[in-house]
């Protein structure tokens, strides 16, 4: 069948599903996804969709995309532009207009490009010449026809039949980058068990665009080799599971039931939905009536002795506010795990960000430091995951993982580590017998105080938000609370003993030194890699370790003549790093659209500084 | 029902520390129930955990030697269910005011008595704010005049009984503070209880609010204001237990024993354990000056509590999937090998 066709070899390739926010773009999005990472590729994957579950139809406001990009190479972000775009009706092609390249490919579904639709998607009459797309290859498909023609003797319903026009569609993006149909039958079969006839129909459908596909002259499928990757076993991860996950493996190793306290918000809600299923492994979740009740539910469950996580996105982490003073200052281990989206108050909700980290960093009442700490690609979202809860744990301090919607949704093939490679985690317990127990009596070297459990014998005790003594004992003393406040934010210094020092990717000292922080690092280090490749002197230096900061920060920063920090806020890092390393002179690059940045912008913004 | 196995006095609770309440306030009579209830059970300290909010009630336990957790305004019956959850084997208590429970705390009081969690709530009603000395609260009567409605409150206080009934509470009780042998009572019941049981006292705050239960307590009224309820008893009352209640055309009544042929067989039995919760609410919301105030164990009804289902759930789970450990979960669904 594919004699006819010898695919043309491509390094990469971004292609990207587009349609109404019924349309089913998603599920196309994440069925190729998977053909393509089991076929061998390296792949990253961001979906955009709207805040609305069904916006009206039509409307550039309900358009949901889905991108991925694949390559036979380590692939880093989701493509800056698309090779081939598959709009299913006017208003996706209007909101997907200048994401195509100029040589890419974009198909349509002409059946919905009827004059209401036209309209709909605020075009007058002329989509192609009105989008500028009038050198683009643009293939006209009778998709829903076609469709329709395909289930005519199933004696299905009209809106059944339209259900199964997405599959059209991945059925002929299949054939076009020569990927069997294997996997999207395979998860038809088992989604549709129940329903045989749904199931026979979308595979007739699936198998109708990958034929019709390869009649049509204009185009040649493509083909990508397998990526060289690291050997072992891998599975396809998304920020999501990586974080809930992690979460389950520091709950293994460190011998602390997971307790999951959260209410559901946007892009946060996924945290909460994974780890209500695995009820197997004994993870206890509780969907609370509030943010406020998530946190303080979460202090319970420190307090009594599990392994305790609330899950959040900014207006939550607000609500959360004076909870987490309170962990704070009782000095429990909760883990917070934010998941940025574009704000403020309800911002924009389905879209990323990086805008919390003032909030994350300082908004409490009184002083009240915590650790930050964030990861920087949706699979190392585990280990970071991982990793915030073996700092609470260890050091009896409250820990903010900070996310955002890009690492949650994105989505790439993760090498599955070996739960004996994971470091293991030794919570403070204080023992049964332990005679004179002080509740605030703190280890020399790392300040921590000692976990007296409730049901230890011996060992009861109070806490509380009021400010107490050594002893436990509420205290007014004045030298008491100066005494305090420097121990507990001293206590939190320390961790930069145990965190890694800073790495810088690149050139080790040089012109310019490329600064980021969570999400970002795969937009920054590919614009850092390509203009190396263009032999720039050019480093990256991304933090996941934000409070404390690796001790060695002040060290890299001067080995380089100019230093610019990039963020998807209004410059929020670049203001802590001055207050803390006033010496250097930052450069910012900050962007704030609800969007990650593209690779094109970085470049062009590191080589205008470097060209002064 | 538990048995007091250790021969434990009210002295085993009290901490070596000082109480900081006003001399002559209610919560001293309380904070001596408690322990009593406490005793007499047998509970161990250990698993004993007391959980606060603020207030001058949520100071409650520091004098106790629990484990114990003086939280923050209105969130202790949050923290309380993360505990519950986290470890069902302990004995949570929640001491909390009118304030700190129904004002601040209104949102998770609700919920915290829908999913029924196993928490014996103690919630001290003064009709008061008196930590912040002396502002109205969500209990205090219409038109009462305090330091922030200088010309009287134009709100109408809530009824803590039809609250908890209105967020299907599977128990109720109510006591008065100089009633030490009732609040010991149903102390010991509500902790008996599986479920949250929320124990309404009503609180004299001599400093901000005294005088706020004088007509219930005055040595002449005190028996015709007060019905004590107990289980199995007819609902009678008076000072020459002459009084009592009936079921008139869907209302209660009143009625004098002896008079227009009432008989004692007349009366209404008291019966806590019914699913029912209309009568329930009817003796909640009793009051004068035509009904007594009702006290003792109102409702007690058996209900499935969240931490036992939760238990149940992660036990039926585990049983059937294959999943056993971090293990099995990475290497899950679709894997291949490079």
């Amino acid at each position: 069948m594919r004699k006819k066709n010898y695919p043309i070899e491509k390094d990469d390739i971004v292609i990207c599903f587009s349609g109404d926010s019924g349309d089913g773009m998603q599920l196309t999005g994440t069925l190729f996804s998977d053909t393509s990472v089991l076929d061998g590729n390296d792949i990253i994957t961001f979906p955009d969709y709207p805040s609305e579950v069904r916006a009206p139809r039509g409307t550039v406001g309900g358009v949901s995309g889905f991108q991925v990009h694949i390559g036979d190479y380590k692939i880093n972000t989701p493509g800056d532009y698309a090779d081939i775009i598959v709009a299913m009706n006017p208003a996706a092609l209007k909101v997907n207009t200048k994401l195509i390249k100029p040589d890419g490919i974009i198909i349509i579904d002409k059946d919905s490009f009827i004059e209401k639709n036209i309209k709909k998607a605020g075009y007058k009459k002329d989509i192609i010449k009105e989008s500028g797309l009038e050198n683009t290859k643009i293939i006209k498909v009778s998709a829903t026809e076609m469709t329709k023609e395909a289930l005519k003797n199933l004696g299905l319903d009209n809106k059944t039949v339209l259900m199964c026009r997405n599959m059209f569609a991945l059925g002929m993006v299949c054939w076009l980058l020569n990927k069997s149909l294997d996997v999207s039958i395979d998860f038809i079969n088992k989604k549709f068990l129940k329903k045989p006839l749904i199931a026979k129909a979308n595979k007739i459908v699936l198998k109708a665009g990958y034929n019709y596909a390869e009649t049509i002259e204009a185009v040649k499928p493509y083909h990508i080799k397998h990526a060289k990757l690291e050997k072992g076993t891998y599975r396809k991860i998304d920020g999501t599971i990586a974080a809930s996950w992690g979460l389950i493996a520091a709950s293994e190793k460190s011998g602390r039931e997971l307790f999951l306290g959260s209410y559901p918000i946007t892009p946060a809600t996924g945290i909460l939905q994974e780890l209500a299923k695995r009820k197997d492994l004994g993870v206890k979740t509780f969907q609370a009536e509030d943010e406020i009740a998530a946190v303080c539910s979460v202090i319970g469950a420190s307090f009594a002795g599990n392994l305790a996580v609330t899950s959040t996105s900014g207006p939550g982490l607000a609500l959360k506010t004076e909870g987490t003073g309170l962990a704070v200052m009782a000095e429990l281990p909760i883990v917070i795990i934010n998941v940025q989206r574009g704000g403020p108050s309800t911002g924009l909700p389905t879209k990323t960000e990086q805008a919390d980290l003032m909030q994350a960093l300082y908004g409490r009442s009184g002083e009240a430091p915590l650790v930050v700490i964030a990861a920087s690609t949706p699979s190392n979202c585990f280990n970071f995951a991982f990793e915030a809860c073996k700092i609470a744990l260890e050091r009896m301090v409250p820990v903010i993982l900070m996310l955002d919607g890009y690492l949650v949704h994105g989505s790439e093939p993760w090498k599955i580590p070996d739960m004996s490679d994971l470091p293991e985690i030794y919570p403070p317990i204080v023992k049964q017998g332990t005679e004179n127990y002080m509740p605030y009596k703190r280890d020399k070297k790392t300040l921590v105080r000692g976990w007296a459990i409730p049901g230890t014998k011996g060992l009861e005790h109070i806490i509380g938000g009021l400010e107490k003594n050594e002893q436990g004992d509420v205290s007014y003393d004045p030298d008491n609370h100066q005494k305090m406040c420097e121990l507990r934010a001293e206590k939190v210094k320390r961790v930069e003993n145990y965190i890694p020092e800073l790495k810088i990717e690149g050139d080790k000292s040089g012109d310019l030194l490329v600064v980021g922080w969570g999400g970002t690092y795969g937009h920054l280090y590919t614009s850092v890699r390509e203009l190396r490749e263009q032999g720039k002197s050019i480093g990256l230096a991304h933090f996941n370790y934000i409070n404390p900061l690796p001790k060695n920060t002040e060290d890299v920063f001067s080995k380089f003549k100019k230093i610019i920090v990039c963020e998807l806020n209004l410059g929020q890092f670049v203001d802590y790093l001055k207050s803390k390393f006033p010496k250097f002179d930052y450069r910012q690059y900050n962007k704030i659209q609800g969007l990650p940045f593209t690779v094109i912008e970085l470049k062009n913004s590191f080589n205008k500084i470097l060209e002064e | 029902m538990l048995e007091n196995k250790n021969e434990l006095t009210p002295k085993d609770f009290k901490p070596k520390k000082e109480v900081k309440w006003c001399p002559g306030c209610g919560n001293h009579m309380i904070l001596f129930a408690v322990q009593k209830a406490l005793a007499e059970i047998g509970y161990e300290h250990e698993t004993s955990v007391c959980i606060s909010g603020i207030g001058c009630s949520s100071r409650f336990p520091y004098y106790m030697n629990t484990y114990g957790f003086h939280t923050i305004h209105g969130r202790a019956g949050v923290v309380a269910s993360g505990v519950k959850i986290a470890n069902p084997e302990l004995s949570v208590w929640q001491f909390t005011g009118d304030g700190d429970a129904l004002a601040i705390g209104g949102n998770h009081f609700i919920h915290e008595i829908r999913r029924n969690m196993d928490i014996n709530i103690v919630l001290f009603n003064n009709q008061i704010y008196a930590l912040t000395k002396g502002q109205y609260s969500p209990t205090s009567p219409k038109g009462k005049i305090s330091v922030t409605s200088p010309f009287g409150t134009i709100e109408r206080p809530f009824r803590i009984g039809g609250l908890v009934i209105g967020a299907r509470g599977s128990f109720f009780a109510r006591s008065i503070d100089n009633n030490i042998k009732l609040s010991t009572e149903v102390f010991k019941e509500a902790a008996e209880h599986d479920g949250a049981s929320l124990v309404e006292v009503l609180q004299n705050c001599i400093t901000f609010n005294d005088g706020a239960y004088n007509d219930l307590i005055d040595k002449e009224h005190k028996a015709d204001r007060q019905l004590i309820l107990h289980d199995g008893e007819p609902m009678i009352y008076g000072k020459d237990n002459d009084k009592g209640i009936i079921l008139e055309n869907g209302r209660l009544k009143v009625v004098k024993i002896g008079e227009n042929g009432i008989t004692k067989d007349d009366i209404l039995i008291h019966n806590p354990n019914h699913g029912y919760a209309g009568l329930h609410l009817m003796l909640v919301n009793m009051g004068p000056p035509e009904y007594p105030v009702s006290f003792g164990v109102i409702r007690n009804v058996k209900m499935d509590t969240y931490a036992n289902d939760l238990e149940a759930q992660i036990k039926d789970v585990q049983s059937k999937s294959k999943i056993k450990c971090m293990y099995d979960l990475l290497h899950s669904g679709k894997t291949w090998k490079i």
